[in-house]
């Protein structure tokens, strides 16, 4: 990757690590998170499972938008494809589960809305963009996969894995200050598509 | 058709583990002309390092192996029917192989198939030809920008969009502007117009198997794509929705006739995976 001002972060984050993070940072994570993406929301947010049920401690984690392509050989899962998945479809959900659980960081693709931005000024938390579509790049910085919850009820794509990842590469593009990238870059091409369409 | 179905198994491997080579020059083209220390430039480089890796690696590029959708012309006298079960039996022994992503979810009972089959997963559009060989193209076609895909009816008042050319215009910049980052830009971009709704999403997604240099036979439309491109980059959307000067590498638009009054516009967005691939088979 071609950088500039990149910091290694090491999970599980505290609040004061998310603060200390700001709107286009480029940062380096390594430790343990966790994916979860449509069903997992959805269960979550509905279910509302207490933290002893769920066998993953989320507390200062990351839960990463991603449904992975994974094979499994005799009693081993192996990696093969693993970026992140568009996360502005779960905007409905993410505020309650960065509230109820814990987590320290939302990472995915394309941003999130407004109740996302709230949650995570509230809470300390901060929302990740990873490289959309870098399946197997992302996949190389995944060291082990570590353990899964739901694999049978919700199968291989939708089930919460835990993953130990190596130096993953993700920008801060909304951070626990309120701020967000997307939001800018929503508003200037806006008053471009005005312009173009002569509204 | 057994050895049909291996070269079927075969196109999605190649589809899925490798770019075409005109999509990889796009993007190799547009990296320099980001600001250095960019957003942009951070993504594209690690876009192509990710294709570099994948064609090594031989697996897919991104973990989103899409709907495989299927653009096949049969010979006079070929049953379609044995194609089908040919694509259905080498979707399965591809599923497992490469491997693809289980993407066939039963809307009843939420169940994934499993191994990319079934009702009407694949998609596969049939079309008889007058030549002697089969050509079937594939495209994997990845949900995130799937979903960043709009249909219109023109006129549409809120964006002064009447039933010209220049509604279309303004209905493509809608679409991408509503579409930010969220599909995975720089896109590629298929149109189709005509009078019906189905007609004119297929038509859409059919000009996304257009290589980037192909021109439009119609002059006006070829016209229409150029300034849409060149339109579509000033929006500053950029690579994955950061910011730059590379939203799109290429727009292309196709129509049918339409009825007098009706005005379909459907715009087909395609991620910067553009993942298509062409197998041709002599019978």
């Amino acid at each position: 990757m071609n950088v500039k001002n990149i910091q290694r972060i090491n999970l599980p984050l505290t609040k004061e690590d998310v603060l200390s993070l700001h709107a286009g940072d480029i940062v380096l994570i390594n430790g343990l998170i966790v994916t979860g993406r449509d069903r997992v929301h959805n269960f979550l947010f509905n279910k509302k499972p207490s933290k002893k049920q769920i066998p993953f401690n989320l507390e200062g984690t990351i839960l990463y938008h991603c449904g992975p392509i994974i094979r499994k050989t005799g009693k081993d899962f192996k990696l093969i494809a693993g970026g992140p998945t568009t996360s502005i479809r779960v905007e409905m959900y993410e505020h309650q589960i960065i509230s109820e659980y814990g987590i320290r960081g939302v990472m995915g693709k394309g941003g999130m809305g407004e109740q996302t931005l709230n949650a995570l000024k509230e809470n300390g938390c901060v929302y990740l963009h990873t490289i959309g579509g870098a399946g197997v790049y992302l996949a190389d910085r995944v060291k082990r996969i570590v353990d899964v919850w739901k694999l049978e009820e919700f199968g291989v794509t939708e089930a919460m894995w835990m993953f130990e990842v190596e130096n993953f590469p993700a920008i801060v593009t909304m951070d626990a200050h309120g701020r967000s990238l997307h939001e800018g870059i929503e508003k200037k091409s806006y008053n471009e598509f005005k312009r173009l369409i002569g509204l | 058709m057994m050895n049909l179905r291996d070269a079927i198994v075969e196109l999605y491997k190649k589809a899925a583990t490798s770019l075409p080579s005109d999509i990889e020059a796009a993007l190799r083209y547009a990296y320099p002309k980001e600001e250095k220390k960019s957003n942009a430039r951070v993504a594209l480089s690690a876009i192509l390092e990710n294709i570099r890796i994948a064609k090594e690696t031989q697996r897919p590029m991104c973990q989103d192996t899409g709907v495989p959708v299927f653009f096949i012309k049969v010979p006079v006298g070929i049953s379609h029917l044995e194609l089908k079960s040919a694509i259905i039996g080498a979707t399965r022994i591809a599923t497992e192989k490469i491997p693809l992503r289980a993407n066939a979810v039963d809307i009843l009972t939420d169940k994934n198939s499993g191994d990319n089959t079934g009702i009407g997963f694949p998609v596969l559009y049939f079309e008889e030809t007058k030549g002697k060989k089969i050509t079937i193209d594939l495209m994997l076609k990845g949900s995130g920008c799937e979903n960043a895909g709009q249909l219109y009816k023109l006129p549409v008042e809120e964006l002064k969009a009447e039933r010209d050319l220049e509604g279309v215009r303004k209905c493509v910049l809608d679409t991408i502007y509503k579409a930010q980052g969220k599909g995975c830009p720089p896109y590629i971009i298929g149109v189709g117009i005509g009078a019906s709704k189905d007609q004119v999403t297929k038509l859409a997604k059919e000009q996304l198997l257009r290589r980037i240099e192909d021109k439009n036979k119609h002059e006006v439309l070829s016209e229409l794509e150029k300034r849409l491109l060149r339109d579509i980059n000033q929006l500053g959307i950029g690579p994955l929705g950061l910011g730059g000067k590379t939203t799109a590498i290429g727009v292309k638009v196709g129509v049918n006739h339409r009825h007098p009054a009706s005005y379909f516009v459907d715009v087909s967005v395609c991620c910067w995976a553009d993942r298509r691939a062409r197998l041709t088979w002599k019978m």
